[in-house]
């Protein structure tokens, strides 16, 4: 296919979904929200609101005033079932959040560390709609770096993710199997606080213990109904494409649509991860997450397979690699195997320069295991069912596809 | 060195004897760890140098002797585990991490931190995505990844691996 032919299609898909989906912008409305009662939100794999996303599921997510009818709808935001909370650059917030307050009424401010580096950016409180859903009155972290300093203990973490380029989205939609992002152990006073959150008064920001209650959580855990998880699905492909359409769907066998049917459920442990065997060897820190943009696994010395020279975050094999691994749960039952193609990413790259969906995009992670990125979602409906919640599967946290 | 979160909180007056207990506990602990285990430094440093750097830890600290080289596991209050890989010359040419939060990045990676700022920024700006950062570059190669909750990675010193140790033996 031409460069032209795939550009125009890009365009042309991205018109036909700037509305529900969005390749970038925002709108506002009184009101919000989608189809009352419905549980099922349009994704979309494209090249995001950055213009040069790889493997990223993006969707649109309205905010608004608690309790109010000030609304704004944020396309372009990344579907992460590997983190929990929803978190906005505050670059295309414009509709006016309540700020979140500790005791003494200074303002709270969250520091969240991912891989890369780390958003930061105070907390702020909205109610979040998504299709017919809605959580009430719920903390967010809008992402600036340039609102409060960031202290040194955040930049320590590595590059800052609070801008578009950085980031390459206009916000992440966390829907992982934790209701907040932290837990318990920000909770905690002293030591043992990994210091996520601070308050911020105007002599500098001091870490802080958060409540549960008051920490930045998974919105999906707040719905009123469809509240124990989500399932990502997504179509198969074969090689690169311009973008391809699939669906965000709420609550695990709440409705007729969300059932697991013959969908096996693998449990995961308090860190979640499971287990993935490769070449005979176990390693249990392993995960499902819509929110990696490929299949990263091991190490080149590992695999045997070698890195871009000039990208070496992926694998770049002289033809072509056909694999298999073991999935299981992190306490035994459910066990299945994945078969995976590892492709040369740089003549991926190369030779797709439109493209924004890629099943065989793979990469060296670290020796802790695999991280089954976006291209394991092409072709499975991939349950991530919320830490204590019942569902017909058993009570979560799991996955099951 | 290594610096967890332990400073700059704040202290309600009600509170107020707590602070002088832990800091009277953690000067305890940083004595005792002064003299009876060995230092904890950043990749590239002379384990020697940074006895004074011990006050900041609040984890346990625990030494494995291999035959060319010994790991300084230190386990902080957080739950994350640093390991340093410090060769005969007593310099640390490896560090590798686990747990629930990523350790101090800095701190860890001492002079190697801008190397590893300026990779993990020039990596952004090629195609965008979510993914683990790796670096293999003369001088420094590194592997980060995971997830909320859960991190693990190290990096090391390519030139520095002791004769026939290898990278794989990090972790």
């Amino acid at each position: 296919m031409t460069d032209l032919r795939l550009r125009l299609m890009v365009v042309i898909a991205c018109a036909a979904l700037l509305f529900t989906v969005a390749c970038g912008g925002t709108s506002h409305s009184n009101g919000g929200g989608g189809n009352p009662g419905s549980n099922v939100q349009a994704i979309s794999v494209n090249l995001g609101p950055s213009g040069n996303y790889a493997n990223g599921a993006f969707t649109s997510v309205t905010v608004c005033a608690p309790g109010t009818s000030t609304c704004q709808t944020i396309g372009g935001v990344l579907v992460d079932t590997g983190s929990s909370g929803l978190r906005i650059l505050s670059s295309v917030l414009t509709t006016t959040l309540p700020q979140q307050k500790a005791a003494d009424g200074n303002p709270i401010v969250e520091c969240l560390p991912f891989v890369s580096g780390y958003t930061w950016g105070p907390v702020q409180t909205a109610d979040v709609q998504i299709a017919g859903e809605k959580a009430s009155s719920v903390p967010i972290q809008v992402l600036s770096d340039t609102a409060f300093t960031v202290p040194s203990a955040c930049a320590n973490n590595g590059q800052s993710l609070d801008t578009l380029s950085a980031l390459g989205a206009n916000g992440i939609l966390g829907v992982g199997v934790f209701v907040q992002d932290c837990g318990g152990a920000c909770v905690a006073k002293g030591p043992s606080n990994p210091a996520l959150y601070y308050e911020c008064p105007a002599s500098g920001c001091v870490v802080v213990g958060e409540a549960l209650s008051q920490q930045v959580v998974n919105p999906v855990a707040f719905f009123s109904t469809d509240n124990n998880g989500v399932i990502v699905e997504l179509p198969a492909v074969s090689g690169p494409q311009a973008s391809v359409s699939g669906s965000l769907i709420f609550g695990i066998g709440t409705q007729s649509n969300n059932g697991l049917g013959g969908a096996k459920v693998y449990t995961v442990d308090a860190s979640a991860n499971f287990v993935t065997t490769y070449n005979n060897q176990s390693y249990n820190q392993s995960f499902i997450d819509s929110g990696s943009n490929g299949l990263y696994f091991l190490t080149s010395g590992i695999t045997g397979i070698p890195v871009c020279s000039d990208a070496t975050s992926f694998y770049c094999p002289t033809t072509t690699k056909n694999l298999s691994a073991v999935n299981s749960g992190s306490n035994g039952g459910a066990s299945g195997t994945v078969n995976f193609s590892v492709a040369n990413a740089d003549a991926l790259f190369k030779n797709n320069p439109n493209a924004s969906v890629f099943d065989q995009l793979a990469g060296p992670n670290s020796l802790s295991g695999f991280d089954w990125g976006l291209p394991f979602f092409y072709g499975r409906n991939v349950f991530t069912a919320i830490e204590g919640r019942n569902t017909p599967g058993g009570t979560g946290p799991y996955w099951a596809y | 060195m290594i610096t967890f979160p332990v400073n700059g909180w704040r202290i309600s007056p009600r509170q107020s004897n707590y602070p002088t207990l832990t800091l009277l506990a953690a000067i305890l602990a940083a004595v005792v760890l002064t003299t009876t285990l060995p230092a904890f430094a950043g990749l590239g440093e002379e384990l020697s140098s940074v006895q004074a750097d011990q006050v900041h830890i609040q984890g346990t600290l625990r030494t494995t002797q291999k035959p060319s080289y010994t790991i300084h596991e230190i386990q902080a209050p957080t739950g994350t585990v640093v390991r340093e890989y410090v060769s005969t010359s007593g310099k640390v040419f490896a560090v590798a991490w686990q747990g629930p939060w990523p350790p101090d990045m800095r701190q860890i990676l001492a002079s190697y931190f801008g190397q590893y700022l300026q990779a993990s920024e020039t990596q952004a700006n090629s195609r965008a995505g979510r993914r683990p950062l790796v670096i293999e570059q003369p001088g420094l190669a590194l592997q980060s990844g995971g997830h909320m909750r859960s991190f693990a990675g190290r990096a090391y010193i390519p030139e520095m691996l002791p004769q026939g140790i290898s990278a794989e033996a990090i972790r």
